[in-house]
């Protein structure tokens, strides 16, 4: 982009796109954070008028202040929510980390078939989260009719009924089998930027297959780490269908997102959903923030 | 100590075989250079002698114990690499302490010899920084500090110097060669470059295709090449090869003439030509001579004050004391 000329061409040609994004953005993120101010509950009688209401901020509605925020968080539902958010995400960076730093491994290893075998692994990632989730849950987790239940029967075991004995657990798998292949990915190309000659030195000077691991991959790999953790966690934070199409939130595998969903659904109640959603929204940009920091360090280096 | 010999060693990848059987023993306290063009197998040599290739036949002694099974740490060798491998996210202290601390060296005698390589490299004022924040010739001496702590039986370098520039090449080979005759400990020294070989070497390995061509001390090889490869090899602007009616007539198949042993004069002389190249040096002119039969150009080496120009003619004359000559095979004749 070297001329003035040109400069005004690209912003023209880029207007369309910037748009529609912003459009796409700004106008349910101004729709919840005003509805998060405002007495919302359709099933009791209120009614957004038509007309002007973007620039009147729905008229109809009554003006609430705080109080939708201040209900969300103290409802006895939220803490264990919280929790619950907080061992889903924090299991499935767990098993995504550590499996991916092995599997990242394994696959660097020069074998028949790489290229095939390393689509085979990233092929996961692929697949609809509404559709691995339900392909677990009768394929693999059916108490009577899973794989999994013919497997304990195959050693005498009385078979596990995973959604309902141990709920997060199962959705933890689930969800770490769609996002182990996206770890695996982001450190199989770190992995593969490591210069072999730093191993052999490492070699050289004593170090063995635990020591070089320790000193010299696992250093490499440390901002790749960051990073998987950073975008994961983002997209975990909102993890629903998996949630949605197992057990419904039961058994305690009620995530925040999930409590916002029965809110405005369920409950029907607009006003307090949003204002769950506000904090949403605030949780996911600190991770955010942290993410743009350390992504643009990467760049400049 | 540091004695290798190598006793037919021999290393194929597959169906290539890049080291044919090859015989060679290194004396203790030798700078021993290991020199040929790209793709002859001298880094594969010296990575055979480091243990990280594993040799596909022969044996590899080191002091007299046969190393060929010993893994690369037990064989108390230290390497300094092309790219350095110097561990980014150490600190030059922790890089240079590395080997020490796989050896499990208690800390004070680790701090003493970090204490003493860095005053013997320059580098104590550094280390705290991180390799990144150190210039190539930095880099360079924390590598050779990592190497230096371990007191090894030997060095090996592999192509140590190609990824400085120019200035800085002269001054870390000053560095090196002052390094070897302090420390008296046994080196090996890959390169390509000639001029590396020539300066730096008690012993030049001359390889070409995993064959050695010749070994000997620079001035052996300056002087007796053993075949016409070595000739063209040592030797900077290169030896003068000459083929034909010259040749023939000193009952050789290939007459050999350095550039600095041509006399060079506008008058007469046993061959005419003309100018093609004259570069002028400051201290020497190189001057590319053209219509000489059986060489074309003959490379002259003359005064840095001689006045030649394109399209010139001048006289040469060979001095005979410094001609060599080579039969059809490429061997010398004595």
């Amino acid at each position: 982009m070297a001329t003035q000329h040109s400069r005004a061409a690209a912003r023209f040609m880029m207007a369309p796109a910037v748009f529609v994004l912003l459009v796409w953005m700004l106008v349910p993120l101004s729709l919840t954070l005003i509805f998060a101010f405002k007495r919302f509950m359709p099933l009791r009688g209120d009614r957004i008028e038509s007309g002007w209401d973007f620039v009147t901020f729905f008229p109809s509605l009554d003006w609430v202040g705080f109080d939708n925020f201040t209900r969300f968080v103290s409802s006895s539902a939220f803490w264990p929510s919280v929790v619950t958010t907080l061992v889903i995400v924090g299991g499935v960076l767990a098993i995504s980390i550590v499996f991916g730093v092995l599997l990242a491994m394994l696959l660097d290893q020069p074998m028949w078939a790489q290229g095939f075998v390393r689509i085979l692994v990233i092929a996961p990632f692929f697949v609809m989260p509404t559709v691995s989730a339900l392909v677990w849950k009768n394929m693999f987790m059916d108490p009577t009719n899973g794989l999994f239940a013919h497997l304990w029967r195959a050693f005498g075991a009385d078979p596990v009924v995973w959604l309902s004995d141990v709920p997060t657990f199962s959705i933890v798998l689930i969800v770490s089998w769609q996002w182990l292949p996206f770890a695996t990915l982001i450190l199989l190309t770190a992995i593969q930027s490591l210069d072999s000659e730093q191993l052999e030195a490492a070699e050289m000077d004593g170090a063995g297959p635990v020591s070089r691991f320790a000193f010299i991959t696992l250093p490499h790999l440390s901002r790749a780490i960051t990073i998987v953790i950073l975008i994961q966690t983002i997209f975990l934070l909102g993890v629903f269908a998996e949630i949605f199409v197992t057990t419904g939130g039961a058994f305690g595998t009620r995530t925040l997102t999930y409590l916002i969903y029965q809110r405005v659904l369920e409950s029907q109640n607009v006003g307090l959903g949003s204002a769950g959603g506000v904090y949403a929204i605030i949780l996911a940009n600190i991770v955010a923030i942290f993410l743009m920091r350390i992504v643009g360090k990467n760049l400049d280096k | 100590m540091g004695r290798i010999t190598l006793d037919k060693v021999r290393k194929t990848f597959g169906e290539v075989e890049v080291i044919p059987p090859l015989d060679l023993t290194i004396e203790d306290g030798e700078f021993v250079v290991f020199v040929g063009p790209s793709g002859c197998g001298k880094s594969t040599l010296l990575r055979l002698i480091a243990g990280l290739e594993d040799v596909s036949g022969g044996q590899i002694r080191i002091d007299g114990e046969d190393a060929t099974m010993v893994p690369p740490a037990k064989r108390r060798l230290a390497m300094v690499f092309q790219s350095y491998a110097l561990y980014p996210h150490m600190s030059v202290r922790k890089n240079i302490a590395f080997p020490m601390r796989m050896a499990k060296m208690p800390q004070h005698e680790q701090d003493r010899r970090i204490e003493a390589a860095a005053k013997a490299l320059n580098l104590t004022d550094y280390l705290d920084r991180r390799p990144g924040q150190l210039s190539g010739g930095q880099r360079q001496r924390v590598a050779i500090g990592r190497a230096i702590v371990r007191e090894p039986a030997a060095f090996l370098f592999d192509e140590p110097l190609s990824n400085l520039d120019a200035a800085l090449r002269v001054g870390m080979r000053m560095e090196i060669s002052e390094l070897h005759k302090k420390l008296d400990t046994t080196m090996i020294y890959v390169t390509h470059d000639q001029v590396e070989a020539m300066t730096m070497a008690d012993k030049i390995v001359v390889l070409r295709a995993g064959h050695i061509e010749q070994v000997g001390s620079p001035l052996e090889l300056y002087r007796t090449p053993r075949n016409t490869f070595v000739a063209g090899f040592i030797g900077s602007p290169r030896m003068n090869l000459i083929e034909g009616a010259a040749a023939a007539d000193l009952g050789a198949h290939t007459m050999g003439i350095r550039p600095e042993h041509i006399d060079v004069s506008t008058g007469a002389g046993q061959w005419q030509g003309t100018v093609g190249v004259a570069e002028h040096l400051g201290s020497d002119t190189f001057i590319h001579i053209h219509g000489i039969p059986g060489c074309d150009p003959l490379t002259v080496r003359a005064d840095g004050e001689v006045s030649v120009r394109h399209g010139d003619t001048v006289h040469l004359t060979p001095q005979t004391q410094h001609i060599h000559r080579f039969g059809a095979d490429g061997l010398r004749i004595a």
